[in-house]
C-alpha cells in the first residue's frame, strides 16, 4: 500500500522575532536596510522532519511548547510553505486548526453554517446534503436564523464543531481543538472522532491530553525541538515524552516575551534548594516563583494558577485579583506558591498560569511548564507504586467499627 | 489525485486552483454584501443614494457654482458617469487593498488561493457599481424622453464595456499590491485613504480633461492613470465625435502593466502570508 502522506525532509525556518515583525513599519525596514545590519536571527521550527502515513492510520503528534506540532500542521495544510524538503499527498486534506474559521458574527447561523463550511473546504452541494445531519448534532436549531453575535460562546462553539466534524476529507489535520466546550459536547465530539477513525479516514492529531491521544491513537509522533524524536506506538512514545518532560531544567525563563502585553510573566521557576532537581519527595513542600512585570496598569486583573496531571487534565485552580498584592504604582513583583507536602501521590505535573479580565481579555498566559515529578520517598502507599491508585493522599478520613 | 507541497517555487498564476475554488470566492463576495448593508435602514439603497447625492453636489458646486465645462454634456449625466466609474475604482481599491488584513485569521488558519480574497473586495464594490449602473440607465431613459436634443451614440455599447473592463483591470492590479504590500507594511493602511483623494484629483471626474488642452501634451500624460481614459470613454458614449485613442491606448496600456504588477508581486508574496499578517 502506497503511503497517503509521504513527509520528506522538511524544514521550516523562522526569524525570529515573528511577533515583533508584524509591527514592522516601513520606516524601520528603510532604516535597517540602511544600517547594513542583518539583525535577523533565524530559527529552525522543523528541521529534517520525514515520515510516512498510511491510509487509515490515526496518528497522534505530542511534543512540548514550541517543538514544532503546530508548524508542522500547518505546512502539511500548505497554510506556510516549507523551507526545503518536500510531502507527497495522494488525498484531500482538510485541517482543523480552530473550530469556527471565518464565522462572522453579523450572519445568521445557518449563513455561517455554509460560510465555515466553504472555508473548510466543502462543496455547496455537500453542505446542503449534510446540512441536517450538521444542525442536528448542533443542537441550536431553535436559532438558526439569529445573528451569530447572539449566540452565547457555547452555542457558537457547538455550531463550529458541528461544521468540522462533517467534514469528509482523506486525511483531516486537527489541531487541539477539543480542549474546548462543555464536557458533553467534548465527549459526543470524541464520539464522532472514534466513528471517524473506524470509518478508515487518515487522522493526524495534535493534543497535549495524553489521555485523549491514548484513546484515539495507535501510532504516535514525538517533536521534540523541531525534530522528530521518537515514531512509534503510542504507549512508548509517550512513556518517553513524560520522561523527557522530568529531565527538562525546572527553570522556565520567557524566552518570548511579549513586551505589548501591559502585564506579562518574566520568568516561572519550580524552587527546590534541597536537591536542585525537578523531582520531589513525596513528603516535601513544592514551590514555584514567578515574577510580573506590570508596564501599565490596567483594572480587574485576575491571577489564576493551576496544576496539570501527566494527562495535562486540570488538577486544582486558584484564582486571585492582582491587586491583592499590588496597586496601580506597582512595576513588578515576584510571589511564590507553595503545595503543602503529602498531598499529591507521585507523578508527573506541570503549572499553568494565566493573568485574565474574567470575561473581558486574556492578558498573558503561561500553558503547561515547569514540570515537575513527585517521587515517593516512602509512603505508606509504595508498594501500589506501579497502579494507578489515585491523585492525592486522603489525609482525614474515618474508618472505625461500627 | 496526487500533489506536492514544495517550497515555494517559481511563478505560476495556478488558473486552474483558482476555478477549482471558485465556490469559496463567491462565498466570501456573498458574505461582505451580505455584511456591508446587515443592519442598514436602507440596506441596498445606500449603493444608489451615495452617486446620487455626490453628483447633486456636483452639479450645485462645480457646474453652476464653479462654471466648470462638461464638454457639452448635460451636467448631471457628465457627473454620474464619471462618478459611476470612479466609485467603482475607489471602493474596490480601499476594500480589495485592506482585504488580506480583514481577513488574517482565516488566512492564518486554512489554505486556499489567496488571490480570491483581494479579488472578492472588488467583486463587492462591482456589485454596488451595478445598483448605482441601474439608477443610470433610469437617468438616461428619463433625459431622452424629456430633452430632445439629448442623444447618445450607438459606440455606448462598446465605450462602456471597455471603460468597464479598464477600470476593473487597473482595479485588481492596484488592489492586489496594496493587499500585498499592506500585508507587510501596515503603512499602507495610512496610504490608501490619501492616495485614493489624490488620485481624484487628477482623475477627470470633477472636470473634463479639454480644460488641460492649452498645455500640450499634458492629456497624454493624465491618460497614464487608466481611470482618466475609462472616464474619457464613458463620456464619449454622450457625445458626437471621434475619441481621442491615443489617450485611452496609453490608459489601456498603463491598465495592463498595474494589472500585471500588482498579479506578479501579490503571487511572488502570497506564500509567506500566513508568517506575517
Amino acid at each position: 500500500m502506497k503511503p497517503i502522506l509521504e513527509v520528506r525532509n522538511i524544514y521550516k525556518e523562522y526569524k525570529i522575532g515573528g511577533q515583533k515583525q508584524r509591527r514592522l513599519s516601513l520606516r524601520e525596514e528603510l532604516i535597517n536596510s540602511l544600517k547594513f545590519t542583518e539583525n535577523k536571527e533565524l530559527f529552525w521550527a522543523l528541521q529534517d522532519v520525514s515520515f510516512d502515513v498510511f491510509p487509515g492510520e490515526y496518528i497522534g503528534i505530542i511534543g512540548n511548547n514550541g517543538a514544532g506540532k503546530s508548524t508542522l500542521l500547518k505546512v502539511l495544510s500548505k497554510i506556510t510553505p516549507p523551507t526545503k524538503g518536500y510531502i507527497k499527498a495522494r488525498g484531500r486534506v482538510a485541517s482543523l486548526l480552530e473550530v469556527g474559521t471565518g464565522f462572522h458574527s453579523e450572519l445568521t447561523g445557518r449563513e455561517n453554517v455554509y460560510l465555515n463550511g466553504s472555508i473548510l473546504g466543502l462543496r455547496r452541494a455537500e453542505i446542503e446534503k449534510k446540512f441536517d445531519a450538521i444542525v442536528d448534532f448542533s443542537g441550536v436549531e431553535r436559532f438558526l436564523e439569529t445573528p451569530l453575535k447572539h449566540y452565547s460562546t457555547g452555542m457558537e462553539l457547538r455550531l463550529a464543531f458541528a461544521v468540522a466534524a462533517h467534514l469528509e476529507p482523506e486525511i483531516l489535520l486537527i489541531d487541539e481543538v477539543l480542549a474546548v466546550g462543555d464536557a458533553e459536547f467534548q465527549k459526543k465530539c470524541l464520539g464522532k472522532m472514534d466513528e471517524v477513525s473506524k470509518s478508515g479516514r487518515t487522522v493526524l492529531f495534535v493534543s497535549h491530553n495524553l489521555g485523549l491521544i491514548k484513546q484515539l491513537c495507535t501510532r504516535t509522533i514525538l517533536l521534540h525541538n523541531g525534530k522528530v524524536k521518537v515514531d512509534t506506538n503510542t504507549a512508548q512514545a509517550t512513556s518517553i515524552y513524560m520522561n523527557l518532560m522530568a529531565q527538562k531544567v525546572e527553570n522556565y525563563e520567557i524566552s518570548k516575551i511579549d513586551k505589548t502585553k501591559p502585564v506579562f510573566f518574566e520568568f516561572i521557576r519550580l524552587i527546590n534548594t534541597k536537591h536542585n532537581s525537578s523531582e520531589f519527595p513525596h513528603n516535601e513542600s513544592i514551590s514555584i516563583r514567578f515574577k510580573l512585570v506590570i508596564q501599565n496598569w490596567i483594572d480587574g486583573v485576575i491571577l489564576t494558577l493551576g496544576l496539570l496531571s501527566k494527562y495535562k487534565n486540570r488538577i486544582f485552580t486558584i484564582a486571585k485579583p492582582l491587586t491583592d498584592w499590588t496597586n496601580p504604582k506597582t512595576e513588578e513583583i515576584t510571589l511564590e506558591f507553595t503545595l503543602p507536602p503529602n498531598l499529591f501521590v507521585p507523578s508527573f505535573y506541570s503549572w499553568s498560569l494565566y493573568l485574565h479580565i474574567p470575561g473581558i481579555d486574556y492578558v498573558d498566559e503561561v500553558r503547561d511548564v515547569c514540570p515537575f515529578r513527585i517521587v515517593d520517598t516512602g509512603s505508606n502507599m509504595a508498594i501500589y507504586e506501579q497502579e494507578d491508585y489515585g491523585h492525592f493522599f486522603l489525609k482525614d478520613y474515618e474508618l472505625k467499627i461500627v | 489525485m496526487e500533489y506536492y507541497i514544495r517550497p515555494q517555487g517559481k511563478f505560476s498564476l495556478n488558473l486552474k486552483e483558482l476555478w477549482q475554488y471558485r465556490e469559496l470566492f463567491w462565498f466570501f463576495t456573498w458574505r461582505d454584501i451580505k455584511v456591508k448593508y446587515k443592519q442598514t435602514l436602507l440596506g441596498f439603497l445606500w449603493a444608489v443614494l451615495q452617486p446620487l447625492l455626490m453628483m447633486s453636489v456636483f452639479v450645485i458646486f462645480f457646474s453652476k457654482g464653479l462654471n466648470i465645462p462638461t464638454d457639452d454634456i448635460p451636467a448631471p449625466i457628465f457627473y454620474f458617469s464619471g462618478l459611476l466609474f470612479w466609485n467603482l475604482f475607489s471602493s474596490g481599491l480601499s476594500s480589495s487593498a485592506n482585504s488580506m488584513v480583514v481577513n488574517a485569521d482565516i488566512i492564518k488558519k486554512i489554505y486556499f488561493p489567496r488571490l480570491i480574497i483581494p479579488f472578492s473586495g472588488i467583486l463587492v464594490a462591482f456589485f454596488d457599481f451595478l445598483m448605482a449602473f441601474l439608477i443610470f440607465i433610469i437617468f438616461i431613459a428619463f433625459y431622452l424622453f424629456i430633452f430632445t436634443d439629448f442623444t447618445i451614440q450607438p459606440v455606448i455599447f462598446l465605450y462602456f464595456p471597455l471603460a468597464l473592463t479598464l477600470t476593473l483591470i487597473t482595479t485588481l492590479g492596484m488592489g492586489c499590491t496594496l493587499a500585498a504590500l499592506n500585508v507587510k507594511y501596515r503603512d499602507f493602511r495610512y496610504v490608501i485613504p490619501f492616495a485614493i483623494q489624490f488620485l481624484m484629483f487628477i482623475t477627470p471626474v470633477i472636470y473634463p480633461v479639454t480644460i488641460f488642452d492649452n498645455i500640450p501634451n499634458l492629456k497624454y500624460f493624465l491618460a497614464l492613470n487608466p481611470m482618466t481614459g475609462a472616464i474619457i470613454l464613458a463620456r464619449n458614449a454622450f457625445v458626437p465625435g471621434m475619441v481621442d485613442w491615443t489617450i485611452i491606448g496609453i490608459s489601456i496600456a498603463s491598465a495592463f502593466f498595474f494589472f500585471l504588477l500588482g498579479i506578479f508581486i501579490f503571487r511572488k508574496m502570497e506564500a509567506y502570508f500566513a508568517d506575517i499578517v
